[in-house]
């Protein structure tokens, strides 16, 4: 029996691959470890880690700081040239499928597919998260890149 | 001694207060200068016109923040919150008395903010008039 569960784990791993289980075990990822990082892309949200985008998204979205998802959060060109060494050489490795630059962390499949609506219903009653991109109002070590708290 | 630690505390601290204040100005002065060059009969920056601006609601900018209120709240001395739910401290200086003394930081968030919600940059004047009204709450 417990031979049969094993067997079914292993063969569910491709099905499950996303690029959220590559990144890290346990549903967490590195820290940031950079303080321009940190504070700059923290000012106005939680300064998502970097593994959760491969290296394509971090320099397209560097790119256009101008209109950052509706607002202009622009720099000037050094601290630009700081921030986005850092969050590529910490970039997510793993090939994405579909758009290779994808720039919203929450359309990511395995995102969907760990919010899915009903969970994120009750979690914005029970917490009053205004946006799903408010990962600490839920996940309480968000800034340190632990989100196995679920 | 514990009355020494005190006084050790506030001297250790006075310069710092004194250079804050000492750039706050910096920043007023600097913008005066520049409304000056912009208009002759430039006669000082005001509060009110700055509470104007502050509520107004504009249809130049990002449909996502029609008003400096979208994300700072109706009153400055109230904290606000950012479109992605991050707090941010009050505007007014009688609550966040750290508030408008490094020109960098006043700078970058008048580009980016005056972009957002105007669609484009402020004016030395409406910067001064702002910076006015924040200072008097």
């Amino acid at each position: 029996m417990k031979n049969n569960k094993l067997l079914i784990s292993l063969l569910s791993l491709p099905l499950l691959a996303t690029p959220f289980v590559a990144i890290a075990d346990d549903d967490n990822v590195p820290p940031i470890k950079s303080l321009i990082v940190l504070e700059e892309c923290g000012a106005c949200h939680l300064a998502f880690q970097p593994a959760f985008l491969p290296k394509a998204s971090w320099q397209k979205m560097m790119g256009e700081l101008e209109n950052h998802f509706g607002e202009d959060a622009s720099l000037d060109a050094d601290s630009i040239t700081e921030i986005e060494d850092y969050l590529v050489a910490n970039a997510s490795r793993q090939k994405f499928r579909g758009d290779k630059a994808p720039q919203r962390i929450t359309e990511l499949r395995w995102f969907k597919k760990e919010h899915n609506d009903s969970e994120v219903r009750f979690m914005e009653n029970k917490y009053k998260v205004k946006s799903l991109v408010d990962c600490a109002a839920c996940h309480q070590g968000a800034e340190m890149g632990i989100y196995d708290d679920d | 001694m514990r009355n020494l630690l005190i006084i050790i505390s506030i001297l250790a601290f006075f310069p710092a207060m004194a250079a804050n204040a000492g750039s706050r100005e910096d920043i007023i002065a600097q913008l005066e200068t520049l409304a000056k060059a912009d208009d002759a009969n430039f006669s000082g920056f005001d509060a009110k016109r700055g509470e104007k601006l502050f509520s107004a609601k504009f249809s130049t900018g990002k449909p996502e923040t029609p008003s400096c209120t979208s994300c700072h709240s109706t009153s400055p001395k109230n904290a606000g919150e950012t479109r992605a739910g991050k707090a941010i401290d009050p505007m007014a200086l009688s609550k966040t008395s750290d508030r408008y003394t490094d020109p960098k930081k006043v700078e970058k968030w008048f580009r980016r903010n005056c972009n957002s919600v105007l669609g484009r940059e402020c004016t030395p004047l409406e910067k001064g008039d702002f910076l006015a009204f924040m200072i008097s709450q």
